[in-house]
């Protein structure tokens, strides 16, 4: 851990001595994670490595068996309803959009701060259009997104977490699935996040994003967090084999 | 007395139709309900109700209706109820619709995208928005196609409830056959009927498997 502990309250999220096992299979090994707040981090690792795995027991879309997670100042404990808790403060971007299909785009940003929140469609709608705005798609309100391209799906998604007005984001290789022409407009989208403030956690491996954005990246492999750096250490000086081996990989 | 078969036969039997209809009504709707009801056991995160909704679903998709029938109607005399071929049929067949309906509405939910349920559970969206607003939608679409598949084996299954005396299209054919000795012409009158019900639920049922086709490859 840090040589200077960083007070309670500027910590985002801590994880602790996490373990986590499908089946037999050892897919988290003690794995300690501290985020500060408005700290934006790059994970990256070869296939496999645990990377979704880690952020999905950030806001328990996998509950892991052992260790400590605590966010935003509330601790997970398993089949707590503090879970509810910690998704609404929480948004979250998948490499596929998982936008709602038989749902319009304004349909897709309202729900859940209507049905979660209580807000009244009316102000859930005005604030929609805004995050629409933001990402730069208003006009596209009333479509379905089988409508949209890619890229733009991806950005609604990004609108549509926005509007729970969640303290922390993450982001779970958002470009993967796009055309190489589309990766941009999303990245740029997330840029913008990132100049915001917003407290960040993004599994990539655009490192131009990376070196642009990021404080910290993180390299994970089997299971473990091998190296941690700041982007300009983490990729011009990779203490780590496995490192080097997985950058030039990717270059 | 043996009259000739006749346009009063054919009216007669024509009007049993709506005993046909009003119990594959009753069994579609308490299917319905009950089908809804084992879709989600079966769905649940919970290991009992999953396995309980399975066993539901063996046990009625692995005996035949008649015998069902039969247990319901002759259970009602052990349970020193009065025998009432109405409820016996009503309650045999909505079992038996929510036993198929749940596993139709099963297979439905669980050919909704995982990523789909993941991006409502992110959002914070708990079990029953989740379902009403993000699964259901998208798993009736592609449901709908099967369940009037399934109406359709439903009313001809009607036809077994003449056997414990609920009198519907078969047994008021039977009854008009044993006044007329004409089986040929009766049962095929019969069959017409029944065709005549089934036949535009088919036609609508491949009619919708094409259109959602066409929607989910766009
Ligand atoms: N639901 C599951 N059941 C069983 N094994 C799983 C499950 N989800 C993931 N795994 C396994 O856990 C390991 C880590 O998976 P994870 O998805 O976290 O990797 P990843 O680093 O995100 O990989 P990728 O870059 O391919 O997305 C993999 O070996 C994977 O096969
Ligand atoms: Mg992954």
């Amino acid at each position: 851990m840090s040589a200077t502990p960083t007070p309670a309250d500027e910590i985002a999220i801590r994880m602790a001595g996490i373990n986590k096992w499908y089946g037999g299979y050892h897919a988290l090994r003690d794995v300690n994670l501290e985020v500060r707040r408005g700290e934006r981090i790059v994970i990256c690792g070869p296939s496999g490595s645990g990377k979704s795995t880690l952020i999905r027991a950030i806001n328990q879309l996998e509950a892991v068996q052992e260790g400590q997670i605590v966010v935003d100042g509330i601790e997970l404990t398993a089949g707590g309803h503090n879970v509810d808790e910690v998704r609404r403060d929480v948004g979250m971007v998948f490499q596929q959009f998982n936008l709602f299909p038989h749902l319009t785009i304004l349909q897709n940003c309202v729900l859940a701060p209507m049905k979660v929140r209580g807000t009244p469609r009316a102000e859930a709608e005005a604030t929609a259009r805004r995050y629409l705005e933001r990402v730069r798609i208003p006009e596209q309100a009333d479509k379905y997104p089988a409508q949209l391209s890619g890229g733009q799906q991806q950005r609604v998604a990004i609108a549509r977490a926005l509007c729970m007005n969640p303290r922390i984001m993450l982001f779970d290789e958002p470009t993967s699935a796009l055309d190489p022409e589309m990766v941009k407009e999303v990245l740029d989208t997330m840029i913008d996040l990132a100049g915001e403030g917003m407290t960040m956690i993004c599994v990539t491996h655009e490192m131009g994003f990376a070196r642009a954005v990021a404080d910290r990246v993180i390299f994970m492999d089997q299971g473990q967090i091998i190296e941690e750096a700041a982007p300009d250490t983490f990729f011009d000086a990779p203490r780590h084999e496995r490192t080097r081996a997985f950058l030039q990989q990717i270059h | 007395m043996i009259r000739p078969f006749g346009l009063s036969d054919i009216l007669l039997i024509a009007e049993a139709i709506r005993w046909t209809l009003a119990l594959s009504a009753i069994a579609f709707a308490g299917g319905a309900i009950g089908g809804l009801a084992i879709a989600l056991a079966r769905t649940a995160d919970a290991r009992w109700l999953r396995t309980l909704a399975m066993l539901f679903i063996r046990l009625f998709q692995g005996t035949p209706l008649l015998m069902q029938l039969f247990l319901a109607f002759f259970g009602m005399n052990i349970l020193g109820l009065a025998i009432n071929p109405w409820l016996a049929a009503s309650l045999a067949l909505t079992l038996h619709a929510s036993a198929f309906l749940g596993e139709i509405w099963r297979g439905s939910i669980e050919a909704v995208p995982s990523g789909q349920r993941e991006a409502a559970t992110a959002l914070g969206l708990r079990y029953y928005d989740r379902m009403t607003s993000v699964i259901l939608p998208q798993a009736a679409r592609i449901s709908v196609a099967p369940t009037v598949g399934f109406l359709v084996q439903l009313i001809k299954g009607t036809s077994l409830a003449s056997i414990i005396g609920f009198t519907e299209l078969t047994r008021t054919g039977q009854i008009v056959n044993n006044a007329t000795f004409a089986p040929f012409a009766v049962f095929g009158t019969v069959a017409a009927f029944y065709f005549l019900l089934c036949w535009p639920l088919s036609l609508m049922a491949r009619r919708m498997e094409t259109r959602f086709a066409r929607a989910t490859t766009r």
